[in-house]
């Protein structure tokens, strides 16, 4: 039977006589602000390199995406009401969260088979991430709106809003990185979201959602399930209560079934490619924009 | 609140002389080919079909029916004007041919005009006033863009797509013709434009004016035809992009064709806006607002205000004056300077929208409507309100895309947002009150992408135009409506 390793004390089992048994983390789902097992009961084993255990992984369902995709929408309005500066804070308290445990995520990517070094950059550059886009809370929509001169005699001008909730289905190969920089645009623009954890590397994903949990996002704001892309994409695409999908790395077919079911209601698709999230290049005030609409409002100028 | 007495008698006094705009200024050719290469051609294979005047139901002309290879042909026209004259030309110089189509425009207005109230029934008082002024604006506006585009973008580079498929509806011919043309070339790509079945002719007048404007060859080309006609563009692998207005139904099917290609899309779809009326609002000026929401254009506008929604306190009030108001408005001949609704666009609009009427009495809706009369000959339907109705009614949910208003009342803020919001559209909407704080309240959280305070179906080339939801996706219209055009790098 394959030993159970756990995560923060990797390669420490209790096999001498008086030694201590580490105890190892139940990597849960994160739905409305709770950490519950899929409803399914089901799981998935992450194996290490020599066949042992690490852990096993909830193996999110269908029904586990509605209650996530109902809790998004309840918290949509509260989440794209509160203040610009407010949402900027509540990400740099994520910075700041995640700052505190590099050493575990470490670890976690370490245990997944990054090097040491390599999975320290990824914490940092994760950090740096949510930094950059809680600034970013309160400056995009200077950058993006307009004041429109129109010939009659109007006041009118047209502002960002978010397009409301977000299925976003991370990066396969960036098990942190990659899904901090998807999630982190998607609600510093005032989205709510549910993300798909990559499959091979959900660790930093669940445990990211626990560092979520502790800087004062509100319940539902972000949701993150783990289990299997190629179950939960056509559901992710298809959901008629989501405005909008974001993908990373689809393959061909995988691109064309999401936008065919996203036609359904007229989603937003944001398909990303090729992208090496470590680069600055894979941060930017128009990854905001993906998944904003644009209000134009007008008044008359009169008496 | 005393429901006031009728103040004009519409019996006695109320008839105007015959005001038509004369017609003779107008060339219509008795034949259109198709525009492809900067000339205009014969089909390959499917030969011609009449355009009607709806007012008449007589024919204008006949237009050519392109098929899938009139298409490429269109096409590969585009490509070839892509790569060897429009992205080689200095993008001043690209915005100085904009320019010219602008004035140009302006000089012939009154001939487009005409036309198009000919081709697609619209009262001239609107075409001359609204269309074709605005039209020209478009250009004017996107002429400026074509060379500071690197000032819309901060911190990218953008590059043209190369060439566009547009396809655009009947209710705003030219117009339409203008927001998706001025963009597209401003920001350096070439053009196959499809218009509608119903109204083609002022986009072939407009192919004409491009081709006097020495416009290079295979820029803008038209291809005319039905829906197989625009599937064939939509299906088309040389088509790097598909700019689409018409009905949600047909954008989702578009989406689905563009499912997988890469292809780049925009949509602009169908809406069922409300039009939010407060007891603290103006009501003469709302009433008036509520009237231009819903009977401009017969009511074939997507962002049309077909849904009232009025505080309960002054609904009496407010009903009773609209009633009023809907007397005064005269039905008939598009050309005729008085006319204040024209012609329904075809025979098959005027059957959905009277198959509307029936479904809302069905539903146990109350149908109001103008005792106006109306001509003998052509398409007409009376200004039209439904009170009664409930949110689950179908003239409460769905584009009926005609002069026909659902009225609903509501008692709280938060009652008039839940309805507001509670349809799939989100194109538009409208807020009436003369509370500076309520206004923005409200215009905040509308889930719609152009809201109207104290006015309605007010447009400018500068002020960007789209929808949230199942409405759309992307903005044409101002620096936003660039984005359609371009690729950010």
């Amino acid at each position: 039977m394959a030993r159970r390793k756990s995560p923060a004390k990797s390669g420490a089992g209790a096999t001498r006589a008086g030694a201590r048994l580490p105890v190892a983390k139940t990597y849960k789902l994160y739905i409305d602000g709770k950490f519950p097992r899929s409803e399914s009961g089901r799981y998935y084993a992450l194996a290490r390199g020599d066949g042992g255990v690490i852990a096993n992984v909830c193996r999110a369902s269908r029904k586990d995406f509605r209650d996530a995709v109902v809790a998004a929408r309840n918290a949509q309005a509260g989440w794209s009401r509160a203040s610009a500066y407010l949402r900027g804070q509540i990400l740099y308290r994520a910075a700041e969260m995640l700052e505190g445990r590099a050493a575990q995520f470490a670890a976690e990517l370490m245990l997944q088979g990054s090097a040491k070094r390599q999975a320290e950059a990824e914490v940092t550059a994760a950090v740096d991430r949510l930094v950059y886009y809680a600034g970013w809370a309160d400056k995009y929509q200077q950058v993006f709106s307009t004041v429109n001169p129109v010939a009659t005699s109007h006041f009118n001008f047209s502002v960002l809003e978010p397009t409301g909730v977000v299925a976003i289905i991370a990066p396969e190969k960036s098990g942190l990185l990659g899904l901090v920089s998807n999630v982190a645009p998607a609600v510093a623009g005032g989205n709510t979201c549910v993300a798909l954890a990559s499959r091979s590397l959900p660790l930093s994903a669940v445990s990211f959602a626990e560092v979520l949990h502790a800087s004062d996002f509100p319940a539902g704001v972000i949701n993150v399930l783990t289990g299997f892309r190629e179950e939960l994409v056509e559901p992710f695409a298809s959901h008629m209560d989501v405005n909008a999908i974001v993908c990373a790395d689809l393959d061909a077919r995988g691109a064309r079934r999401v936008q065919e079911l996203a036609a359904d209601n007229i989603k937003r698709v944001v398909l990303r490619g090729g992208t090496n999230w470590s680069s600055a290049a894979a941060q930017g005030p128009y990854a905001i924009g993906d998944t904003q609409e644009t209000k134009t409002t007008w008044h008359p100028i009169g008496a | 609140m005393a429901i006031p007495e009728p103040k004009l008698r519409f019996d006695t006094d109320w008839t105007y002389a015959p005001a038509p705009e004369s017609a003779d200024h107008a060339r219509i050719d008795p034949q259109y080919g198709l525009f492809i290469g900067g000339e205009f051609v014969a089909p390959r294979a499917r030969g011609y079909f009449e355009t009607i005047n709806p007012a008449s139901e007589k024919a204008l002309a006949r237009v050519a029916r392109a098929d899938a290879r009139d298409v490429d042909r269109a096409v590969v026209a585009a490509r070839r004007a892509y790569e060897r004259a429009w992205s080689k030309l200095r993008p001043a110089e690209r915005g100085k041919y904009l320019y010219r189509i602008a004035r140009m425009l302006q000089e012939r207005a009154r001939e487009f005009a005409v036309i198009e109230s000919l081709d697609g029934g619209k009262p001239i008082r609107e075409s001359r006033d609204v269309d074709v002024p605005l039209a020209a604006a478009h250009f004017f506006y996107y002429a400026g863009w074509a060379d500071k585009l690197e000032y819309a973008f901060p911190g990218r580079r953008a590059a043209p797509l190369g060439v566009a498929g547009q396809i655009i509806p009947w209710n705003f011919p030219l117009l339409m013709a203008a927001w998706k043309i001025a963009p597209a070339l401003a920001c350096g790509n070439t053009v196959v434009l499809k218009p509608a079945e119903t109204t083609p002719l002022t986009a072939l007048k407009l192919a004409e004016l491009m081709r006097d404007a020495d416009l290079p060859p295979g820029v803008v080309n038209v291809v005319t035809g039905a829906g197989d006609t625009g599937a064939a563009l939509v299906e088309h692998g040389g088509v790097d992009k598909i700019a689409f207005t018409g009905s949600t139904e047909i954008g989702r099917l578009i989406m689905r064709r563009l499912a997988g290609t890469g292809r780049h899309y925009t949509l602009e779809l169908g809406g069922k806006a409300a039009n939010i009326v407060f007891a603290d609002a103006a009501i003469d000026q709302a009433v008036e607002g509520i009237v231009n929401g819903i009977f401009f254009n017969q009511g074939h506008v997507c962002c049309a205000g077909s849904r009232l929604l009025v505080q309960e306190s002054v609904a009496a009030e407010v009903i009773a004056k609209l009633k009023e108001r809907m007397e005064t408005l005269i039905v008939g001949d598009p050309l005729d300077k008085n006319t204040d609704i024209g012609a329904i666009n075809s025979a098959a609009q005027l059957e959905k929208i009277r198959s509307y009427l029936k479904i809302g009495q069905a539903e146990g809706g109350e149908m109001y409507q103008s005792s106006c009369p109306l001509p003998g000959a052509g398409y007409w339907c009376r200004p039209t309100l439904f009170t009664g109705v409930a949110q689950s009614n179908r003239v409460v949910q769905e584009e009926i895309f005609g002069p026909v208003l659902a009225i609903q009342t509501f008692r709280s803020f938060e009652e008039a947002l839940d309805k507001a919001n509670n349809t799939p559209y989100g194109l538009s909407g409208g807020v009436w009150t003369d509370k500076g704080a309520k206004i923005f309240r409200m215009t905040r959280a509308i889930r719609a992408g152009v809201v109207w305070a104290n006015t309605f179906n007010k447009f400018d080339p500068s002020s960007p135009f789209g929808g949230y939801k199942e409405s759309g996706v992307g903005r044409e219209g101002g620096l936003h409506g660039l984005a359609a055009y371009l690729e950010l790098r």
